[in-house]
């Protein structure tokens, strides 16, 4: 049985689990935890160490999705689950502009483990407060080059889309390689 | 869609940058404890701006610029209270009392100060309001937003955020490829312009630090401001070979891991 995998990151409460359980045929190993720091209680539970997904794509080949924690406390795990994978993706929660430079600093860190594709989800799009697109391109200071897909965790088809033009941009890197 | 939060976790300066980086045109209202303040942008420039508990009518700019003595101040506001600014400048232009210039140069500096004195807003409230210029007979000045996004990314004493905007000083700079941004008309420091001369991918932020005999924490304020001004930008060094990444695909084949991928994005189409 061949694997690969993709991680999935981003700041504290951006959506990473969601992404994940919307589109993992397994319930997601989830190490979720209960919140007790006062400062962090915007909900109940938070990812400790990582989350599990799985996509078996056919006999001989499995996808593995893993889910980064999102507070800072647990950021030694990330060396650990970046290693090997295919690409990832930086979620955003596009209500909470304060999270805004950790998703930079988030995300530079991850591009320094390893020189994978990565994309950038705007997650949380169907919410009010959702800042646009094109405007947290800017705030998140990405290069032109780097793709910012707007999402909604909860749905499916959004994270289906955020997978493939992840994939897309790996197969783009590779026939550039070849 | 909600341009908003709260100055506390997205800061002045960092609108600025992204009002002057995105061109924006729009109303941006920021409202801290007792005080409110509104700023109109005009494709990414400075058009005009008040604090709410101001006078920022044209007689009432005139006479804070001193163009016009107190006792003019109070005979405009009394005989010309209906008349819109651009009606009243021209009124004055052609009675010879001020020029032009007086008008425009008052109006610009009254609108610079309220920029200036925004950022020392460590909180408060803030919206931008897409395209929404509702200012029928206000004269509009049109300033750049570098040069004061540089002033008050200098005022950034906090070395944590500091720190999180520059995590690494082994990262190098790039000047960015924005049309319309020249470094010609940007008021930069002699420390600022020293940073400034090594900048090339090639050189490490801590090289130039070293040449420029900046500490740490100096180099990283230099830094910050140009990046908040979007004059330049990170990036790897040219000269540091990138991390090779581990066993990225379980084969060596190129072929191989070509169709491995394809079947993943075909498996996932198909969920
Ligand atoms: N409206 C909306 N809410 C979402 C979306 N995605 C996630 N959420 C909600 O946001 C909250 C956080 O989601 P999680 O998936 O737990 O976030 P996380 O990134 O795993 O959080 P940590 O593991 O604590 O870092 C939950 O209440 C979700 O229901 C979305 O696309 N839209
Ligand atoms: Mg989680």
């Amino acid at each position: 049985m061949q694997t690969v995998k993709i991680v999935v990151t981003g700041p504290f409460n951006a959506g990473k689990t969601e992404f994940i359980r919307s589109i993992s045929e397994i319930d997601v190993v989830s190490t979720e935890r209960k919140i007790s720091l006062e400062a962090e209680k915007v909900k109940s539970s938070t990812t400790v160490a990582m989350d599990f997904g799985r996509i078996t794509v056919d006999d001989d080949l499995v996808l593995y999705l893993f889910g980064t924690p999102g507070q800072k406390r647990f950021d030694f795990m990330w060396e650990i689950l970046s290693e090997g994978m295919l690409g990832f993706v930086v979620a955003v929660d596009s209500t909470r502009p304060e999270t805004f430079r950790e998703a930079r600093t988030i995300l530079e860190t991850f591009k320094a483990y390893a020189p994978t594709p990565f994309v950038v989800a705007a997650n949380k799009q169907d919410h009010k407060d959702a800042w646009d697109v094109d405007d947290m391109r800017v705030a998140l200071r990405l290069d032109p080059a780097v793709k910012m897909l707007s999402c909604v965790a909860k749905d499916k088809e959004s994270v289906k889309k955020v997978l493939l033009e992840l994939l897309f941009s790996i197969l783009a890197k590779m026939d550039a390689k070849a | 869609m909600a341009l908003k939060g709260n100055l506390r976790d997205f800061s002045f300066t960092q609108l600025l940058n992204l009002i002057n980086l995105a061109r924006k045109t729009g109303t941006l209202i920021l409202e801290g404890s007792g005080e409110a303040a509104r700023i109109v942008f005009s494709e990414g420039k400075l058009a005009y701006a008040q604090f709410a508990q101001d006078d920022a009518t044209l007689p009432g700019v005139l006479q804070r610029s001193n163009r016009i003595s107190p006792s003019q101040y109070r005979i405009l506001k009394e005989k010309t209270a209906n008349m819109s600014d651009k009606e009243l400048g021209l009124m004055l232009i052609n009675a010879g009392y001020v020029s032009r210039d007086d008008i425009l140069n008052s109006l610009q500096t009254y609108a610079t100060g309220v920029v200036r004195k925004l950022f020392t807003w460590v909180e408060g409230f803030f919206r931008f309001e897409q395209d929404t210029v509702p200012l029928d007979g206000k004269i509009l000045v049109r300033v750049d937003l570098e040069n004061l996004i540089i002033e008050g990314a200098r005022q950034q004493r906090e070395l944590e955020h500091l720190q999180e905007e520059i995590p690494s000083l082994d990262m190098a700079l790039k000047f960015t490829d924005r049309p319309g941004t020249n470094l010609r008309n940007v008021n930069l420091s002699v420390e600022e312009w020293r940073v400034v001369s090594f900048v090339n991918p090639k050189n490490s932020i801590r090289q130039i630090a070293r040449t420029t005999k900046l500490n740490d924490n100096e180099i990283r304020k230099v830094v910050y401001g140009l990046l908040q001004a979007g004059l330049v930008e990170l990036v790897r060094t040219t000269s540091a070979p990138p991390p090779q990444p581990v066993r990225q695909f379980p084969t060596q084949n190129k072929d191989e891991q070509i169709s491995l991928l394809n079947r993943v994005i075909n498996r996932i189409r198909s969920i």
